[in-house]
């Protein structure tokens, strides 16, 4: 298709989303993206959460209106949902009241399609779609693998011209994934989906790759457009062959390159103090720590491999190999993960010892905790508040990441026992021997 | 059996100032009504056809349909002012500003309070007709069902899941089509269960509006209230004995041909993606839905609903969300500004009305009174707690009897206890005992079944995980209680004991005045005070009343209940 000709379906130009903060700067999901979409092609957002993709495909949606920034909708300017545009999500968000028919009914009652019409229409995507049969069941009655058939014979029978994906297959399991996907790709292949174009956010490398033409990697903080890629491959794809392997890598590299320099530049800021934390569980960090230290990795793993090994999705194990390496635990590398003196003896020590060895390394690398401790130790009563810690970090984040740092910062400070933390009066404390100690 | 938070446990927790402009635009309603109710009066309102009440027993069946008939009237109404009141306070910010805090004072406000000012406006309205008599008292059972139906229904458009509104939006469903495909099947389990429970509450409120004297103005509407009304003027036993038989079917038809099919029927929309395991399917919903003839009937229904339903009606409608977009300061402002004007306006006219006939001193003999009745509240549920919650927990930890017992309450509590005040009053007149003592109990007669059903239904739902690891580790007696069993069953229990003592201040207005042929009891409490003044048509001391009353109901629900039921929610859950 020569796409000079041809009008792009979807122009977006400068858009940027930042919500509004009464105290501080505005906190900005997405910040000068550009985004053309034309005829016959998928179109894949790739980024961890928290990047702005599906903020991104809500705008294109129509359903959210960007600070900034022009979107233009088959060259007119957009003013909310369009026709010819149907969305999958990833929850399904099938109405548990209807049952499958009605449910794909739905976007036809809307316009007013007449009931003759609507039934044939709605039973031809049913069958399409492989859900023949199921015509009278209520989502509830159904797997996961088959709900999201559902959804997505409900985009398909209004014949739009641009399907979007919202992380249609990350709350399925990994064999109704693979399914999905296959069929997709074969209908689309086949020419036999009623679309133009498909845009589909997720996180996950080898699904981009594997469906889209074109992929853009976003980054984080503020959401921005880090890379464009295209996919050469033809449907289709093999995830064994060597190229796609490459691919994959590759995009591992460039979402794991950008990480560190992120944290590196964290500390250069007078606010170090916020900078957002992973909900990152002790537990979890030890238990990385020793599979790490272990045969067959020996100290360095290879992302991909390690995700692969352990069933984890990239948006899964890469907060968890930033935390490490925020830590000094580890360091990322060009897609490897490699084990630091710190992170060896934690894996060899025993529950108390490695208990100081945590308390070590977040006090030296995680200022908010020595924030806490300091107020803490001001007060006569050893006694602070949370709320006002939340405060400042509302100024620099979100607040849901506000909140999330905060619950990390807490739960890391609890089993470093560096504070105590009362959830009744949001306070936190300290123990009584350190009360003790301190008087 | 399922679990709603009480629409009065839920939202804000401090009174704030809100509730104050609501309490005064509350009031200055109800005054309005009075005023605009006597301004109309042509003809003296003794002129009121009382229709004879016969108490034959073969007149009951027809009283009884008379009685369910203004039930149903209640309930049309209800709904129809549910559907627009609450969608109203969702979909408007500022609406929603000052509706909302009405909602909650109405709800606390004692619904017999309202007869005074019910029955002088609409007998008002229709001079000397039945009609009037009878929208009087459809309109006290609409008071009893409509408040928490409404909140019901608000609290479900306000938590919307969001996926399913951007499904709405993104396929373009005109806000007609979102309501009937979206708000309305989202709200419906919590709204048939709050309906369900508001018409089990009013019966009592049938019964008690059914024959009414309000100063020299008494009207009797031919129904079982007016049925026991007479029995007692007339003292006649067996006649109180046969209405209560007669109530007691209309509530075991009620149970079986309604109640239960609705409640099992709501099931369908419940927000879950799991298909849950469910109880036998109720006989009635069984024979609905496997007969041809119901079946077709159904299906006519539902079509014609649906093509309803389905009409687009378009507005113009704002798919898009802005967040840039804040609303307008100076609009806000008007808005303010308007309100606190009617505000001001209504306090100005309850001063007006009560500045009259009322003293400082009458303020503080309320209170007192209202104090008397706090007490009496207070004690009662701690008795209805020291009953209830071993039985409760014996039954709920049995199956077998949780089975047995649950349907029983239920009924029970739908069972307007004003029919069994009688037996209690005849007692204390032929003891001599102290009113102010024995007619307390007969507060709770009614609604201490809340506090029984809600503890089975807690200890039922305990997790049998636990129950294996508390046995495991030997946990008896006192600890037993005190670590395990107690919270366990807390946010239920609370709920329970928030509707028993709401209804208890309601009933203390029928409770704590008793009358046996030309024997008259009282006791000392705000009850007997609104009784007295409705009574004697004292209108003024009738608002003082029920001002003080919605102010106490309001405080107690505020400073103990929400914190406490705040409290047992966070610290009985895990995660």
């Amino acid at each position: 298709m020569d796409q000079n000709i041809t009008q792009p379906l979807v122009t977006v130009r400068n858009c940027r989303q930042a919500y509004h903060k009464e105290a501080s700067a505005d906190f900005v999901v997405l910040d000068d993206v550009d985004l053309t979409l034309h005829e016959g092609e998928i179109v894949a957002l790739l980024g961890r959460s928290g990047s702005g993709k599906s903020t991104l495909l809500r705008i294109v949606s129509g359903l959210l209106k960007p600070t900034s920034g022009e979107v233009k909708w088959r060259g007119k300017e957009l003013k909310g949902p369009a026709e010819g545009v149907a969305m999958v999500f990833q929850s399904f968000a099938l109405f548990p009241w209807l049952t499958v028919q009605e449910n794909v009914e739905l976007g036809l009652e809307a316009l007013g399609v007449k009931t003759d019409e609507r039934e044939e229409r709605s039973e031809e995507a049913i069958d399409l779609i492989g859900l023949g049969g199921y015509d009278t069941a209520y989502p509830k009655e159904l797997s996961g693998g088959m709900r999201q058939r559902v959804g997505l014979a409900r985009a398909l029978v209004v014949h739009p011209d641009l399907l979007l994906m919202d992380e249609p297959f990350s709350a399925l399991d990994v064999l109704t994934a693979e399914t999905l996907r296959t069929d997709l790709i074969d209908l689309w292949m086949d020419k036999k989906l009623p679309v133009k174009s498909i845009l589909i956010v997720t996180h996950n490398i080898e699904e981009a790759v594997l469906l889209s033409d074109r992929i853009l990697v976003f980054s984080s903080n503020p959401g921005r457009v880090a890379h464009e890629l295209t996919v050469p491959f033809p449907h289709p794809r093999n995830r064994y062959d060597p190229a796609f392997r490459e691919m994959v890598d590759n995009i591992y590299g460039i979402m794991t390159r950008r990480a560190p320099k992120e944290v590196q530049a964290a500390p250069a800021v007078p606010t170090g103090f916020a900078t957002p934390l992973h909900p990152v569980g002790t537990n979890l960090m030890a238990g990385l720590l020793e599979t790490l230290h272990n045969p067959p990795y020996d100290g360095r793993a290879d992302l991909p491999a390690l995700a692969a090994a352990l069933q984890y999705e990239v948006d899964e194990l890469l907060p968890l190999g930033e935390t490490l390496s925020m830590l000094g635990f580890a360091v990322l590398e060009e897609g490897d993960l490699i084990l630091t003196e710190t992170g060896k003896r934690f894996a060899e020590a025993e529950t108390e010892d490695r208990k100081e060895i945590f308390a070590a390394q977040i006090k030296a690398h995680v200022p908010l905790i020595n924030a806490i401790r300091a107020v803490i130790d001001q007060r006569s009563n050893h006694r602070a508040s949370a709320v006002r810690f939340r405060d400042e970090l509302e100024d620099h984040m979100s607040p849901e990441y506000a909140e999330e740092t905060l619950r990390t910062v807490i739960s890391w400070g609890r089993y470093a026992e560096i504070f105590e933390y009362d959830e009744e009066a949001q306070q936190f404390g300290l123990e009584e021997e350190d009360e003790e100690e301190e008087a | 059996m399922t679990n709603y938070t009480p629409t009065a446990l839920a939202g804000r927790r401090l009174p704030n100032r809100w509730d104050g402009v609501a309490l005064l635009l509350v009031m200055g309603l109800l005054v309005a009504l009075v005023e605009v109710g006597r301004s109309t009066i042509s003809a003296p309102i003794t002129m009121v056809q009382n229709t004879p009440i016969h108490l034959d027993p073969a007149y009951l069946p027809y009283y009884a349909l008379r009685s369910t008939a203004r039930m149903f009237a209640a309930l049309f109404f209800s709904l129809l002012f549910t559907l627009t009141y609450a969608t109203l306070a969702a979909k408007s910010r500022r609406a929603g500003m000052v509706l909302i805090p009405i909602l909650d004072i109405l709800q606390s406000v004692p619904i017999l309070g309202f007869l005074t000012f019910t029955t002088v406006f609409f007998l008002g309205l229709f001079p000397g007709k039945v009609m009037g008599a009878e929208l009087a008292s459809v309109f006290v059972i609409f008071t009893s069902q409509a408040w928490n139906m409404a909140f019901s229904f608000y609290q479900s458009l306000t938590t919307l899941p969001i996926d399913l509104q951007e499904a709405s939006r993104s396929f373009r469903l005109s806000p007609w089509q979102k309501f009937w495909r979206l708000d309305v099947p989202f709200a419906m389990p919590g709204l048939v269960w709050n309906t369900m429970l508001s018409m089990s509450g009013g019966w009592f409120f049938v019964v008690a509006s059914e024959a009414v004297t309000v100063g020299n103005t008494t009207f009797t509407l031919p129904g079982i209230g007016s049925y026991v009304a007479t029995a007692l003027q007339q003292e006649n036993l067996k006649a109180i004995f046969y209405a209560i038989i007669a109530m007691l079917v209309v509530i075991l038809l009620y149970d079986q041909l309604l109640f239960r099919p609705l409640v099992a029927w709501s099931a369908k929309f419940r927000f879950e993606t799991t298909a849950a395991a469910s109880g036998p399917e109720p006989w009635m919903l069984k024979v609905l839905r496997r007969t041809a003839l119901f079946q077709d009937i159904g299906d006519v229904i539902s079509n014609a609903m649906r093509a309803v339903t389905r009409l687009r009606l378009s507005l113009p409608a704002r798919h898009q969300v802005d967040e840039s977009r804040e609303p307008s300061k100076i609009v806000d402002g008007i808005w303010f500004a308007a309100i606190a004007l009617v505000a001001a306006y209504a306090a100005y006219k309850i001063v007006q009305f009560v500045s009259g006939t009322l003293h400082w001193s009458d303020v503080g003999t309320a209170v007192l009174m209202g104090s008397f009745t706090l007490l009496r509240v207070m004690v009662l549920m701690v008795v209805a707690a020291l009953i209830w919650v071993p039985i409760g927990v014996w039954i709920g930890l049995r199956p077998k009897a949780t089975r047995i017992a649950q349907p029983i309450a239920q009924f029970l509590a739908a069972f307007p206890a004003n029919l069994l005040f009688p037996p209690v009053v005849l007692a204390i007149v032929y003891f001599h005992v102290a009113p102010d003592i024995w007619l307390t109990p007969l507060m709770l007669i009614g609604t201490q079944w809340y506090v029984l059903f809600n503890v089975i239904a807690g200890a039922a739902a305990f997790p049998g995980d636990m129950k294996e690891a508390v046995a495991n580790f030997h946990v008896r007696g006192w600890l037993w209680w005190r670590k395990v069993m107690i919270p366990g069953i807390l946010p239920y229990f609370i709920t329970g004991a928030l509707t028993a003592s709401g209804g208890a201040w309601n009933a203390s207005i029928v409770a704590e005045v008793a009358s046996w042929g030309s024997t008259n009891l009282a006791a000392h409490g705000l009850g007997a005070y609104i009784a007295q003044a409705t009574a004697a048509g004292d209108t003024p001391r009738v608002v003082l009343g029920v001002v003080v009353m919605s102010g106490f109901v309001i405080l107690v629900n505020r400073i103990l209940w929400r914190p406490l039921y705040a409290y047992a929610t966070r610290r009985t859950t895990l995660g």
